[in-house]
Parts: structure tokens; C-alpha cells; sequence
């Protein structure tokens, strides 16, 4: 069987696109472009096309997934990077490229959908169409010798199948499947409301996140946030002020079992919350897949880590800074790095870049690592760094790192004098008669997420009319039966929308049903 | 899913037995069944079309043996794992096996589709024969971030359509190779008895019907894989939809087999070419489930080894 050989199956006349040669007016271009947009070829290009623009997604590190890895990439590949990027590889979903093929597909989509809506209300409410001059054409066909038996009979039968039969002294029409082409708009017309309400809630929702440590107090407004990113019809005076705090947070690891030994099962972190001015404060518990529904809000819970409590005194023991420090992760056994800042110290401002190990280990090389997440022997190493902080000219903005440029490194690395090392409760002496430091207490710290997307359930309802009518238009066959009394007997042709394999014994079976004696 | 899971690694490996044992047994129902294959291909007489009728029976009663072990197998590993046994490629590889072999095993008691028998107990012996070898873990507790029942919907879904496409792609293989120009006229060594054996598989246009049946099957279940997936998604990470590696390849299969099913249906594709779009869609499945899972970067990392 080759390609060349015509269709077994008969292609509707309102889906074959007629070939005109194009005359030069504008409108006339602009009617070509439209029927060419709206053909079906074109939708099957640019639904392939779409298949294939999605896949550098995957290969290049993209910012809205993966911003880190985007960076390291522009590290490696200092050269092609910047090439990749002015094609937009590292935000393919968002690249002109990208939604061009996406914004054509549902112009298309529209242009194909919207005729056909009203093509087949009209066919919901006429009657099946006359039958075709030559019946043995149709994929199948039968033809009975007799000229005596009545196709009143065959009529009987298709109702009873659930046909809409039209009856004529000479023909049957009967036509049955009308929910195909109902499933089929309904699937198309919802993946348009899942776009629409996708894109409307990219607009109106918002993401934000903060970090807060055991005992700390969050109050939803604009400034509390670490950062938050408002779609651009968010209008952020409208965040419901709530607060939310941290009471305490925990992992329980698995001492259990030996494979396992040690990793962590779940993560928990209990919340007092309350809406401003209303109701009692609530407790309740966030943990990975449970997030908190506040009103206007959901809250997740998306990472932790530790913050120490360092205390700095300077030479007359007076308190020049006092407080946990979140420390970010590095590694599975939180390994974590640190920033302790202290701008009011005397006789200078001084920086120090600390490790925190929760169960201290040494590696062959003789460098500290941490081999266990929970702080079974805790330990802090810092570095000193002595000059301007530069907190005031925003060159030291970022919280959880200190920029050394310009200072001068008292203790650690090339120093000569050795990185201090407290162990848990312990204090230290800082060189240059900085004072002290002290290593007073250990804090956990949540990650949280919070965001807000007032289409989601729209996004859902859509999804799931897209999926049962998919289910609908899939499972419904199609069909359209002609049984026309001629002079030389009776003839019995069907067409189907679909490959449809039982054609042929239906036909068989209107012939049996003819040929039956009346009871 | 807090209490504390007492995991069993001795019944674990019990599992690894028997599974292996299973795969003995599709190993030989896959040589009988190739055996039978040639047999009809090098002769049209009748006594060794009755030969290979028996075979035909051995081997898909061997197959039958097969996926009762490989049955108690998953369910035992299961156990082991207090938990359903497909957090891992190694779990995921021969639950998705049992079922390929399940399905299709189901399937002949309605439709004629001993044809590919050799095709589906061949490919179940690749898998579970390269699961046990390179993707084997050790029963672990589930990180927090799978504990959740979606993981029950979402991948036994996902294992479900696999394996509908998987039958597909099968038949669009056969489907290619007997059109293939090059096939039928080629004077190299051998290309007679191949020839011979591609004659005993169905008609083009049966092939073309069952490959598209399950296809679009397989669509639908896969569109409900995508859709939990996003619900989930939106519970665990926040969002419903954010571009990650697994998520990409999702939607590119999800949109290979859409353009399938216009092409078909309204396109009138037909033979060869709704069969190489078939291939192209299952090879994507393929490549997500092994290159994605073990050499990108994404949030699905943890479901890999």
C-alpha cells in the first residue's frame, strides 16, 4: 500500500482545503494567509514545531527553573553563552520564538474551532443528510437483489441502535455520534480556557519568598518578603495582612533502617498564624506536599537549614551584635555557609565568612565536612575580615554573603593566624583586640513560599473538561448509514468519521434486519 | 505516610529472585515464540503451521507463568518497601513490564495479537534484563517530597499509558519494515527468510488500526498523567506547571502524539508515516525515561537511582 493510493477512509468535505491560486489585492492575501493558518496542515506543522522548540528547554539550564545553573553555564561557557542567550535558549518558554509558535497554534486553533461550532449545531439540529448518488462508493456497501422487502425494517433497526433516522418512501438516512464532534469543539475549546486562564493567572498571581528563623513573626505586606515577583495586574495593596510565626521547625531522620540509615522521612514546621484583626491565632503544621491555606495565600514550605546564634563583644564586653545567622546549605548534610556582619563594632566594622558543620567530620585532604544533617556535634569555623562593609553604598546588600573586596583577612586562610573554630556554647578571642565571639545557640530556619493564583481552579476545571471530552470524542464512533430502494433492489452504504474496523458487519446487520420476516 | 517505616531488605531481595526468575521464563517463552515465528515463515504447509500453533501455546503459556512470578515479585517488593513499588527506575522498569505483559496478555483474550508475542516478551526481557543490571537500588523510604498519594495516581498512570504506546510502537515497527521499499527488494543474505517472517505478521491496515487504537489510549491516560502531575506539582512545588526537564518532555510526547492523532484523523495519514510519527513518540518516551531521568538536571532527579 502506498501513500499515493487515495484514501480508504473519506475525508469530510468542510476539512479539505480547496486550492485557489491567489490574486495579488491585499485582502485577498490576507484571506489566503488566514485559510492557510487555519488549515490543518499548518496546525500539524506548527504543533510539531512546537514538540521540537520545546526541547532546548531541556538542554540549556533555563532562568525560570533553574536560575543557578544559568549562571554556572555563563561561567563555563564565558564565549557561548552570551550567543545562546541573545537567542533566548536560557527563557525558551518565554521566547519570542517559542510564543510565536504557540500564539499562531491557538489562532489556528480558533480560526478551525469556531466554524466548526457552529457546523455542528446545525447538525445537531438537522435531520441526517440525503444519501450519496452512488452508494457503492462508501467503505461499505451491500446491495440486496430483492425489490420486495421493505426498508421500514432497516429504519426500525438503526432506532434501535440509537440512529436518528430520517425516512423517505425511497431512503434511509440515519446518523449516530453526534458526541464525537461534541467531544472533539469541547476538547478544543477547553485547551483555549486552560491558556486563557494560565496566562490571566501569570498576570494576577504572585510568588514570594522569606526565610524565617524558630520564634520569628512574618506580616504579609510588600516589604516582609525576601523577594517577591507580582504578575504585572497584581496590584500588591490588596495582600491579605496576616502574620505567620515560626514556632518551631524539625526533621525526623530514619534510625531505623540500615539502607536508609539516617535520611531525613519528614520535615515539620509548626506555624501560629493569624488574620489581622480577626479570628483567635491558629496553629497548624506545614510540611513538603501540605502546604497552609490562608486566606489569599498558600504557604509552603520549600527548604531549611540552620542559623546559629552568634554573639560579638568588643575589648569592654559591650554587645556589638547578638543574634542567629542563616547559614544556606551546601551539601545533603547541611554543610552551611554564613555572613556575620558587624557594622557597630569597635574599634572597626569587621565581616566573618563562617562554615557550619552539624556533625563535624574530616575529610582525608584534612578540609571539615559535615556527615550528618542533624547537629549530633556541632561545629563553626570562621574567617575575619577587618575594613568597610560597605553596607551603606548597597555593595553588601546580598544578607548571606560577605564581599571581601577591599577588606583585610585577619584570621583563615592566608592570614597566619588560624580560622577561629567554636564548638557549641564555646567562645573565642577575635585577633586584632576585636573582642569576642560567641557560639550561644543553634536555630532552624524555614523557607517558605508564598503564592497566589486566582486561576488555578479555572486552569483545573478547564484541564479536566479537556480530559473527559477528550475521552468522549476518542470512544465515539461516528457514523452514517443510507439504505435506498432502487430499481433493481435495495442498497446499503455506511461512512464513518473514524478508522472504524465494524463498518462492513453493521451493513451486514441492516441487511439481516431487512430480510427478516415480519412477526 | 509518618509513622515509622520498617523497611525489608531480605524480602527484597526474595523480590529480586523471583523477578529474575520470571525473567528466565520470558527468556525461553521469547525463544519459543521466535521459534514458532520462523517456522511459519519458512513454510506454508500446513503440518508446520500446527507445529508452530503449539509452540505458539508454550510460549505464551510460559509468558503466563511469567507474569504470575513477575506478579508476586512487584507486589513482594512492594512489601519490602512499605510503599508502592515504583519510587525508583528499578521499581518503576519491572512494575511497567508486569504490566506491559499484563495488558497484553489480557488483550489476546479479546483480539488476535499473538502476531507480536515475540516483540512484547523480547522487549519485557530487555527491560527487566537491564533494570536488574544497571538500575538496581536497594528497598529505601520515600524522601519526603514523594510521600504523598499522588504518587500512587500519577505514576501508575504514567506506567499505564507506557505501556499502551509501548504496544503500539511495536506494531508500527512491524508496519514500516514490511513497506519498506528497501526491505522488499534487497538481494542481501538472509533478506528472503526475513522476507518470510515479516509475511507471517497481519495485514498493513490491521497493524495500522490496533497501533492506533492503543495510541489513543495511551493519549488519554497520558493526558491524565500531565494533568496529575500538574496537581501535584502545585502541592509539592508550589506551581502547577514550571518548565522542569521531566515537564518538558511530558508536554513534547504529549504534543508528538496530538499531532499523531491529526494527522491520522484528519489528515488522513496513513501507512509509513502515521507509523514513523508512532516510532518518534515512543523513542521520546524512551529518552525521558532513561537520558532525562539520568543525565539532566530537574526536580524529578530523586525518582531516578
Amino acid at each position: 500500500m502506498s501513500s499515493r493510493q487515495p484514501s480508504k477512509y473519506v475525508v469530510r468535505k468542510e476539512y479539505q482545503e480547496p486550492i485557489e491560486a491567489p490574486d495579488l489585492s491585499v485582502r485577498s492575501w490576507l484571506r489566503w494567509i488566514w485559510k492557510q493558518l487555519t488549515s490543518m496542515r499548518i496546525a500539524l506543522i506548527l504543533l510539531l514545531l512546537l514538540a521540537i522548540a520545546a526541547v532546548p528547554g531541556s538542554l540549556y539550564p533555563q532562568r525560570s527553573a533553574d536560575p543557578n545553573g544559568v549562571v554556572l553555564f555563563f561561567r563555563n561557557n564565558p564565549e557561548l553563552a552570551p550567543w545562546l542567550d541573545n537567542l533566548q535558549l536560557f527563557d525558551v518558554y518565554s521566547s519570542s520564538w517559542f510564543s510565536a509558535i504557540y500564539l499562531l497554534l491557538f489562532i489556528s486553533l480558533i480560526g478551525c474551532v469556531l466554524p466548526r461550532v457552529a457546523v455542528h449545531y446545525k447538525a445537531l439540529r438537522s435531520d441526517p443528510p440525503a444519501a450519496p448518488t452512488n452508494l457503492s462508493r462508501l467503505p461499505a456497501f451491500k446491495k440486496l437483489d430483492s425489490t420486495e422487502l421493505s426498508i421500514a425494517k432497516a429504519a426500525t433497526f438503526l432506532r434501535s441502535r440509537k440512529y436518528k433516522v430520517v425516512e423517505t418512501k425511497t431512503e434511509i438516512r440515519a446518523e449516530k455520534g453526534y458526541l464525537r464532534e461534541t467531544g472533539n469543539l469541547f476538547f478544543h475549546v477547553s485547551l483555549i480556557g486552560v491558556l486563557i486562564s494560565v496566562g490571566l493567572g501569570g498576570a494576577l498571581s504572585y510568588t514570594g519568598q522569606r526565610v524565617l528563623i524558630e520564634g520569628e513573626t512574618f506580616v504579609n505586606n510588600e516589604s516582609a518578603y525576601d523577594s517577591l515577583t507580582p504578575g504585572f495586574l497584581f496590584d500588591k495593596s490588596t495582600l491579605v495582612p496576616f502574620s505567620l510565626r515560626l514556632d518551631s521547625f524539625s526533621t525526623r531522620y530514619d534510625y531505623n533502617n540500615p539502607n536508609n540509615f539516617g535520611k531525613p522521612m519528614e520535615f515539620k514546621a509548626k506555624v501560629t498564624s493569624q488574620v489581622i484583626g480577626e479570628d483567635k491565632p491558629l496553629k497548624s503544621v506545614i510540611r513538603v506536599n501540605e502546604p497552609l491555606f490562608l486566606p489569599g495565600s498558600k504557604i509552603y514550605l520549600t527548604g531549611n537549614g540552620y542559623a546559629p546564634v552568634i554573639v560579638v563583644r568588643d575589648q569592654d564586653g559591650k554587645v556589638s551584635f547578638s543574634g542567629p545567622v542563616v547559614f544556606l546549605p551546601q551539601d545533603s548534610n547541611l554543610t552551611s555557609l554564613g555572613a556575620i556582619k558587624v557594622p557597630d563594632a569597635s574599634p572597626k566594622q569587621f565581616g566573618m565568612l563562617a562554615f557550619f558543620y552539624p556533625t563535624v567530620a574530616k575529610l582525608p585532604t584534612g578540609a571539615l565536612t559535615s556527615n550528618h544533617p542533624y547537629t549530633w556535634d556541632p561545629l563553626l569555623t570562621m574567617n575575619v575580615y577587618v575594613g568597610n562593609l560597605g553596607l551603606n553604598s548597597g555593595l553588601n546588600s546580598n544578607v548571606y554573603e560577605l564581599n571581601t573586596h577591599g577588606m583585610k583577612q585577619l584570621a583563615g586562610g592566608k592570614s597566619k593566624i588560624k580560622a577561629i573554630k567554636l564548638q557549641y556554647g564555646q567562645t573565642a578571642t577575635l585577633p586584632g583586640n576585636l573582642g569576642t565571639v560567641e557560639f550561644k545557640d543553634i536555630k532552624r530556619f524555614a523557607s517558605l513560599d508564598i503564592t497566589y493564583n486566582p486561576a488555578e481552579l479555572w486552569v483545573l476545571l478547564f484541564a479536566m473538561t479537556t480530559l473527559f471530552s477528550l475521552i468522549a470524542m476518542l470512544i465515539t464512533p461516528r457514523r452514517r448509514v443510507w439504505v435506498k430502494k432502487t430499481t433493481s433492489g435495495i442498497e446499503i452504504g455506511a461512512l464513518a468519521k473514524s478508522k472504524d474496523e465494524t463498518l462492513p458487519k453493521l451493513v451486514r446487520e441492516v441487511a439481516k434486519a431487512l430480510k427478516k420476516k415480519a412477526q | 505516610m509518618n509513622s515509622v517505616v520498617t523497611l525489608n531488605p531480605e524480602l527484597a531481595t526474595f523480590s529480586r529472585i523471583i523477578v529474575l526468575a520470571a525473567l528466565t521464563l520470558y527468556s525461553f517463552a521469547f525463544l519459543v515464540l521466535a521459534w514458532a515465528l520462523t517456522k511459519r515463515a519458512g513454510s506454508t504447509k500446513k503440518k508446520a503451521d500446527k507445529f508452530a500453533n503449539r509452540l505458539d501455546t508454550i510460549g505464551i503459556s510460559l509468558m503466563t507463568f511469567g507474569v504470575l512470578l513477575h506478579g508476586v515479585g512487584v507486589v513482594t517488593r512492594g512489601i519490602a518497601a512499605q510503599r508502592v513499588p515504583w519510587a525508583n527506575m528499578y521499581e518503576f522498569s519491572i512494575t511497567g513490564s508486569f504490566i506491559v505483559t499484563a495488558i497484553y496478555l489480557l488483550a489476546l483474550i479479546w483480539k488476535d495479537l499473538k502476531f507480536i508475542s515475540t516483540f512484547v516478551s523480547g522487549f519485557v526481557v530487555l527491560i527487566i534484563g537491564s533494570a536488574n543490571t544497571l538500575f538496581y537500588v536497594q528497598v529505601e523510604s520515600l524522601l519526603p517530597a514523594l510521600q504523598d498519594y499522588w504518587l500512587v495516581i500519577h505514576v501508575s498512570v504514567a506506567i499505564l499509558a507506557t505501556a499502551f504506546f509501548m504496544i503500539a510502537a511495536a506494531m508500527a515497527g512491524i508496519l514500516i519494515m514490511k513497506e519498506s521499499k528497501f526491505i522488499q527488494t534487497t538481494k542481501l543474505p538472509g533478506a528472503n527468510w526475513f522476507r518470510g517472517i515479516l509475511k507471517v505478521f497481519p495485514k498493513v491496515d490491521k497493524l495500522e488500526r490496533t497501533s492506533y487504537q492503543f495510541n489513543i489510549i495511551g493519549f488519554i491516560l497520558w493526558s491524565f498523567t500531565l494533568i496529575a502531575g500538574a496537581i501535584w506539582a502545585d502541592k509539592a512545588w508550589h506551581r502547577f506547571w514550571g518548565w522542569d526537564t521531566k515537564e518538558v518532555w511530558t508536554f513534547i510526547i504529549w504534543t508528538i502524539y496530538a499531532a499523531y492523532l491529526h494527522a491520522t484523523t484528519t489528515r488522513g495519514w496513513e501507512g509509513k508515516r502515521a507509523a514513523w510519527l508512532t516510532l518518534i513518540g515512543f523513542t521520546a518516551i524512551l529518552f525521558n525515561f532513561t537520558i532525562v531521568n539520568l543525565y539532566f538536571k530537574g526536580l524529578h532527579v530523586y525518582s531516578g537511582l
